[in-house]
């Protein structure tokens, strides 16, 4: 029997698991593929199936069966959120566009206010695609299996869409929410729920696909992106396979899925070297016998959790198990104990994408965040705005999250955190009240270098800047929450960094400065 | 020394059927019944072709002579995916073929750049790839005083080692970039003097060109810079969104124009727009269009030799339903190259075209 884990067992646990850390830092030989793990094996283990882990978390791990702990890990995966569903879920298009429109006739009266001055207009659309953004970054925060978001994070990075094309906030939701039922569920049901999924069929103008015009869009993505990539298909094959899904449309009053046989092409394709009448589900599954389907995956697998370099001898071992049946748990399994993944000198070797680095932080230092619209708009700065990604192809991520630009930024934010540790909050930003979000939905303008949208000036998308007195004196000491009180420095810097600080941290320094100095090393930046 | 090239990339593929329209040319009315822009609504420039009269602010650019229109631009096997076309562009690299640096780095292989101050590129919007590789130091700026005051705060790498990690390599390197940059910078920029006339502040193209200009008049001794207009991906509903983005290009053209003519400097820049193919000629049934290939560009300055270049491509002699290129773009990099900064380049082809804007 499989017990499961989670961030709750940790904490609960962690107290009594407490063992001792070996005496150097950062041992340059480990004990790798040994049968139990030691803190540094453990933290690599949580850094790269969760958001980042508290020494709590990590030594609850210690000394612990390596094998026994991946298997409890996966086990326990969510198929469904902690997070209570926002109150429009079930509100179809034509429901969201009355409210737009009653928002624009109310905005036409020009009413005012009490003070006289004009009432800000409702936007109902970008108020809900705020509440969405914030519900799933609650979701990272609050659940007790956070492997699960990473794993929806990464299937909202494969099958993207967009909002700023979707414009429907409550069929992303359902995407989100398939995401998460399949996590680590089937590959080849997540495909073929994928095809006919309302907010991919508007993203991807397949609902605008008919039979005597069909629309290559998501034809092409499908295969460029979803399964085989670039070279493995031509482009008689993304006319043959748009000709098959055409038909598959949204219902504009519920915006649910379905399909207009009048608008189907019934007629013969040839599609990879195969004649038949096929319709969409007829192409997924010839796309699920290719081995470049499941090769494709892995090897995005690999760059999410192991290393920038997939091995491609091993790519193709691991894909060849996974085609047989695109079960994604032994998949994960069979990865998470390469011997790639435990080597040491893979620690470190990944770079935190933008969500991973607030939603860590914030859950490293537990920091209380009432309000998520704040930590939404550092990943938008950061280059990651959740449900918008810059394109069909997904944030490319790895070394490009490290520009001049955002390399800055990260420190500016870090340092913004570190000091709402050490000065009350950040001035009151993240404890919204009804009036801050008021003012907050008047900056939220779009704002990204998009191919879908219209680049929009945003007034301040760029925070404050940071004063010169919180520079130099109150970020250099945080003030620790639960999580890291009661810890010793030495332990403190092997929880925050991968590998030894890039700049001097000194070693007599208090915890708090310790924890400071950690966050605002270059090597925080590293997984 | 040579000529500043301030690179304007219209994000998602730019309609140009509907941007330099072929208005005499009964196929074009036949093949966009509805999106087609009205013979009343083209600036005519010659018998066959018109401007968008949305772009009616770049007339006095191309009145005075310094506006070339490059017409049919494209490549041979085109790519209808934006990302890897765009990478096609921004490598000059062949259809089939892929390369890592971009096409502005390639023209610098092998010719010392004077390192006066820490930076060669300044990138204003996110995409860097035209001058990503190591022949150029490359910084993403988008807001000056706030690059700088963060620069401040990053000490100096010299001597930390990454211990064979690429990722805290790739960390390392850009730390040094921006401390080499804010170095260079600093006083240049603090000093610079606001442009002339305001750019709008509605699209971010308007903040990119403020701080260009100002990068340009500051005498920053910088080969390129970029920036970028982004939505062109217009598969619905188009004619709206289009003429709008249109509008906003052309006015922020202009005053860039202006400015850059008031602080006497307008002979040491080429401005140039780019995209990653155009449109399909046959419009869809949502009313937009879908991804296509050949495309005019337009390319301003005081040295350029205004006017039509390169030929129209045939609405009626397509290959599956898209436009046939008449100019390769990579002779249009060439032709830049050269008339930019002296760097005698081929990026490939055998035989570059001449083209005579430059």
């Amino acid at each position: 029997m499989v017990a499961p884990i989670g961030r709750r067992g940790f904490v609960a646990r962690g107290a009594a698991g407490a063992a001792a850390l070996s005496a150097g830092l950062w041992p340059l030989r480990s004990s790798h593929a040994a049968a139990t793990m030691d803190f540094d094996e453990a933290r690599h283990l949580l850094s790269r199936t969760t958001f980042g882990a508290t020494p709590a978390e990590i030594r609850a791990l210690e000394a612990q069966d390596y094998i026994a702990t991946v298997d409890r890990l996966l086990a326990s995966v969510r198929r469904n959120a902690v997070t209570p569903s926002p109150g429009w879920l079930n509100e179809g298009p034509a429901e969201l566009q009355r409210q737009v429109q009653a928002a624009r006739a109310e905005a036409a009266e020009k009413k005012t206010g009490v003070d006289g001055k004009p009432l800000q207009p409702e936007r109902p659309l970008q108020e809900q695609g705020r509440e969405l953004r914030n519900w799933w970054i609650e979701e990272m925060l609050a659940t007790d299996q956070p492997l699960t978001e990473r794993m929806v994070l990464f299937w909202h990075n494969h099958f993207t869409s967009s909002l700023m094309k979707v414009r429907f906030p409550p069929s992303l939701f359902r995407q989100n929410a398939l995401f998460r039922r399949e996590a680590l569920g089937n590959f080849a049901t997540l495909l073929k729920e994928v095809a006919r999924d309302p907010a991919m069929l508007i993203y991807l103008d397949g609902m605008r696909s008919v039979a005597r015009q069909p629309n290559e869009n998501f034809a092409r993505e499908l295969l460029e992106l979803f399964t085989l990539g670039e070279g493995h298909y031509s482009e008689a094959d993304i006319k043959a396979a748009a000709r098959a899904f055409t038909g598959w449309t949204v219902d504009r009053q519920t915006g649910h899925f379905r399909t207009r046989d009048n608008e189907h092409d019934g007629g013969e394709k040839t599609f990879l070297g195969q004649t038949g009448r096929f319709d969409g589900d007829a192409i997924v599954a010839i796309l699920l016998k290719q081995p470049r389907t499941a090769e494709t995956i892995v090897e995005k697998l690999w760059r999410e959790f192991v290393s920038l370099k997939p091995d491609p001898a091993e790519v193709k071992k691991l894909a060849a198990q996974f085609r047989a049946n695109y079960e994604l748990r032994p998949l994960m399994r069979a990865i998470l104990l390469s011997a790639q993944f435990r080597d040491p000198a893979n620690r470190g070797a990944l770079i935190k994408s933008p969500v991973e680095l607030i939603v860590g932080t914030v859950h490293l230092l537990g920091l209380p965040v009432p309000e998520k619209t704040q930590l939404v708009r550092m990943m938008i700065g950061l280059g990651q705005m959740p449900f918008d990604p810059p394109n069909v192809k997904g944030w490319p991520g790895g070394e490009s999250w490290i520009t001049t630009y955002t390399l800055l930024l990260r420190q500016q934010f870090l340092r913004r955190i570190v000091e709402a540790t050490t000065v009350a909050s950040m001035e009151g930003a993240m404890m919204s009240s009804p009036q801050n979000r008021r003012i907050e939905r008047r900056e939220q303008l779009p704002m990204r270098s998009d191919e879908g949208t219209m680049q929009m000036a945003q007034p301040t998308a760029e925070p404050r800047p940071v004063e010169g007195r919180s520079l130099r004196y109150a970020g250099d000491e945080a003030r620790l929450g639960p999580t890291l009180s009661g810890v010793d420095s030495a332990t403190l810097l092997r929880t925050l960094l991968p590998r030894a600080p890039i700049d001097t941290v000194d070693p007599a320094r208090t915890p708090g400065a310790t924890v400071a100095a950690a966050m605002l090393d270059t090597a925080y930046q590293l997984k | 020394m040579g000529r500043i090239l301030l690179l304007i990339e219209l994000k998602g593929g730019n309609d140009g059927l509907n941007t330099v329209i072929p208005y005499a040319d009964a196929t074009y009315r036949e093949l966009r019944p509805s999106i087609g822009v009205a013979r009343d609504h083209t600036i005519q420039l010659d018998e066959k072709v018109g401007l968008h009269n949305k772009l009616e602010p770049l007339m006095d650019s191309w009145k005075a002579g310094d506006l070339a229109i490059v017409q049919g631009v494209g490549y041979p096997y085109p790519n209808r995916s934006h990302f890897r076309s765009i990478e096609i562009w921004d490598t000059a690299s062949a259809s089939n073929q892929t390369l890592s640096e971009g096409w502005i780095a390639q023209a610098f292989k092998g010719s010392a750049l004077p390192k006066g101050v820490g930076v060669d590129s300044i990138v204003v919007d996110t995409n860097a790839l035209p001058s990503t590789g190591p022949e150029l130091r490359t910084i993403v700026m988008q807001d000056a005083e706030n690059f700088l005051r963060q620069a401040q705060a990053l000490k100096d790498t010299g001597g930390m080692k990454d211990g064979g990690n690429p990722a805290l390599r790739h960390l390392l390197a850009v730390r040094q970039e921006i401390n080499g940059a804010a170095k260079g910078l600093a006083d240049k920029l603090r000093a610079a003097a606001a442009p002339a006339e305001a750019y709008p502040q509605e699209v971010l193209l308007g903040r990119q060109l403020d701080l260009a200009t100002r990068v340009i008049t500051a005498r920053v001794p910088v080969v390129t810079i970029k920036a970028a207009l982004g939505g062109f991906d217009t598969h619905a509903n188009q004619v709206q969104p289009h003429e709008r983005l249109l509008g906003f290009l052309a006015q922020n053209l202009a005053i860039l124009r202006k400015n850059l003519i008031a602080a006497n400097v307008w002979n040491d820049v080429v401005v140039m727009t780019y995209s990653e193919f155009g449109r399909r000629v046959r419009q869809n049934a949502s009313g937009g269009t879908d991804h296509g290939t050949a495309a005019p560009l337009f390319v301003m300055g005081g040295g350029v030799k205004g006017g039509l270049h390169g030929v129209y491509p045939s609405l009626s002699d397509l290959t599956d339903g898209d436009l046939k290129h008449t100019v390769d773009f990579r002779s249009v990099f060439a032709t830049v190259a050269q008339g930019c900064w002296g760097q005698q380049r081929d990026f490939g082809l055998r035989q570059p075209q001449k083209l005579g804007f430059l």
